[in-house]
């Protein structure tokens, strides 16, 4: 058996010419927590349907568990469990009854079912409602019981696509914390996409930042982070001359955001008062300076030269995110 | 052996909601027991030329626009499971698709012959005296009526993006499908085109069966019938499940 969980071979997924998934290969190890960051459309999910045998490769292919994801789908499937985006739960049944249903056709028998079942709706706390028609989750519970789904069948690898999105900071947190428990007492492999730097940062030990279909960069967040340098300043200025800051350049890489200026340096400690001198020098009226170590977002824009946010909070995806949350509320 | 656990929990789904779900178990029941009733009395007079009344005559009819309704509905509801995103949850575990295909056509089946057991022990209203023969040769007809239209639905799903087309549905296939299926009169009455036309709508020998087995009488064939409707199932089979496969 060979140390890895997952490899891909230029595995790739075109859509009409257009290329969701862009000859990716990557290599993810045995009992790893991978995550896959990267803004709305950058082709993660589509990365994931692949993988879980779900959509058809265009070209390429991949191994999940040591088996082909073409031509040996039913291995890869008996071996992966997953959540999806969006939700799949019926909800006319009761959380009891969607485990079971899925323990059947994962061919577990009577006891060992109803052991397991009990033990998953344990961990994720779903022990009460668990004889309560789905319909009458919220958002939170529902997502819980898709995780606790994804378990019942003990699969070598788990995916998680986009666990928290849509859900408040508490639902989040203890989403996470549930991640993180399982990734401590189970030799699982879990491979998890997000659009949140701080969940990537917080559970994740390798990244791999995802754009227009292809891998960008990959390493331990701490490693992505080093690769951007020492520093970050964040000048914040209203002022209509904030493109004189680009003289700053011998620093280090400067960056126009929307409200001020990014710039990547070394020491930045001692660039401080050089930074005060140079406005005042050019007359910029300047609201504030910070310094702070680099964060995933810092790496994101290091590579694509944008935000991740900003594609983030664009209309469309506000109302799918809203629906979304309507839906797994059920109302 | 996974396979069988498969079909049967899909089967079970099926079960469970209908079950559940009063409102539908109560509508699908009272909608044919409206048509025998206020049908029925209207044209009880209506002389079809056969030795049983309008009443009774109609009676096998209304039991196979039930099993049309529930039957089309149950096999086109997978586009809800698409949907509402449950068909995935079904499909990436590690069972084959026509073990899914099977299980879906099975659980609809069942719940149609439910509820078409129903209105058949409900046909004293209508003056049909049962007994153990008839209902012994009724049911199995009548299941194999249910499958066949269970898989017309899904076949019909595999063609249709969202559920905005399933009203689409009901006033394109179901309603002429059964109008024209002689539930409600006589086909030899009809002009010859619209005849021909009857006789290739496989509801037709639906009726027609359920018409040898309830009152004893038919104009067609028993064999006829029975042949039509076993080919009928078996292309539906064969065209759902090429396109299920197809599609994801
Ligand atoms: N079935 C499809 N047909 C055509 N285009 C598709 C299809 N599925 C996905 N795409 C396109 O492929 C790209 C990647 O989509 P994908 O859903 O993989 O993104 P994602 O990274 O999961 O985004 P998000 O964070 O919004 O979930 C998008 O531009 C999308 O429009
Ligand atoms: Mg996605």
């Amino acid at each position: 058996m060979s140390e890895f969980a997952i490899e891909t071979f230029d595995l790739t997924r075109n859509f009409n010419g257009f290329l969701a998934v862009d000859h990716v290969n990557i290599k993810i190890k045995k009992g790893e927590l991978f995550g896959l960051l990267g803004p709305n459309g950058a082709g993660k999910t589509t990365m994931l349907n692949m993988l879980c045998t779900l959509l058809k490769p265009s070209a390429g292919t991949a191994k999940v568990n040591g088996f082909d994801i073409i031509d040996q789908a039913s291995d890869v499937r008996k071996s992966i469990g997953i959540v999806f985006q969006d939700p799949s739960l019926d909800d006319r049944l009761t959380g009891r009854e969607n485990l079971e249903m899925h323990a059947m056709l994962y061919g577990i028998g009577k006891e060992e079912r109803e052991r397991r079942i009990n033990e998953v709706l344990k961990l994720v706390e779903l022990e009460e409602k668990a004889d309560l028609l789905v319909r009458t989750y919220s958002g939170g519970m529902k997502r819980r019981l898709e995780i606790a789904r994804g378990l019942v069948h003990y699969p070598n690898v788990l995916f998680l696509d986009e666990p928290t999105l849509g859900l408040d900071p508490q639902t989040r947190e203890h989403i996470w914390e549930y991640i993180e428990e399982l990734k401590k007492k189970h030799a699982i492999t879990i491979i998890l996409t997000t659009h949140y730097m701080d969940e990537a940062d917080r559970l994740c030990d390798r990244i791999g930042i995802i754009d227009h279909g292809k891998i960008i960069a990959i390493g331990t967040p701490n490693e992505l982070k080093n690769k951007v340098g020492g520093d970050v300043i964040v000048i914040e200025t209203k002022s209509k001359n904030v493109n004189k800051f680009e003289k700053l350049k011998f620093m280090g890489e400067v960056r126009i955001t929307n409200n001020g200026i990014l710039l990547n340096v070394k020491n930045g400690e001692r660039l401080i008062t050089k930074i005060v001198d140079f406005a005042r020098k050019n007359r910029i009226k300047v609201d504030s300076i910070s310094l702070r170590k680099p964060s995933l977002n810092d790496v994101f824009l290091h590579y694509t030269g944008r935000v991740i946010r900003e594609e983030e909070v664009d209309g469309k995806e506000l109302m799918r995110q809203r629906f979304l949350m309507r839906m797994r509320r059920g109302t | 052996m996974s396979e069988i656990s498969a079909i049967y929990v899909i089967w079970l789904r099926e079960v469970k909601r209908y079950v559940r779900e009063k409102a539908r178990v109560i509508s699908s029941l009272a909608m044919p027991i409206f048509w025998i009733i206020i049908f029925g009395s209207g044209f009880s007079r209506f002389n079809i030329g056969m030795n049983v009344g309008y009443r009774e005559f109609i009676f096998p009819g209304i039991v196979t626009m039930a099993l049309l309704f529930t039957s089309i509905g149950s096999g086109v509801s997978v586009i809800w499971d698409r949907e509402f995103g449950f068909l995935k949850e079904i499909l990436v575990a590690p069972v084959s698709r026509t073990s899914i295909l099977f299980g879906k056509m099975i659980g609809g089946s069942t719940v149609s012959v439910i509820q078409a057991s129903i209105l058949i022990l409900l046909s004293f209203i209508v003056g049909i005296k049962l007994n153990f023969l008839i209902i012994l040769r009724t049911l199995p007809l009548i299941l194999l009526i249910s499958m066949g239209l269970t898989a017309l639905g899904l076949s019909i799903a595999n063609f249709l993006e969202g559920h905005e087309g399933f009203q689409l549905i009901v006033n394109f296939i179901i309603m002429p499908m059964f109008l024209l299926s002689g539930a409600l009169f006589p086909i030899e009455g009809l002009p010859a085109w619209l005849r021909n036309i009857s006789l290739i709508d496989p509801v037709t020998y639906g009726v027609e069966a359920l018409r040898w087995s309830i009152l004893g009488t038919s104009n067609l064939p028993i064999g006829l019938s029975l042949g039509v409707l076993f080919i009928f199932m078996i292309c539906m089979v064969i065209i759902g499940g090429i396109g299920f496969n197809r599609k994801k």
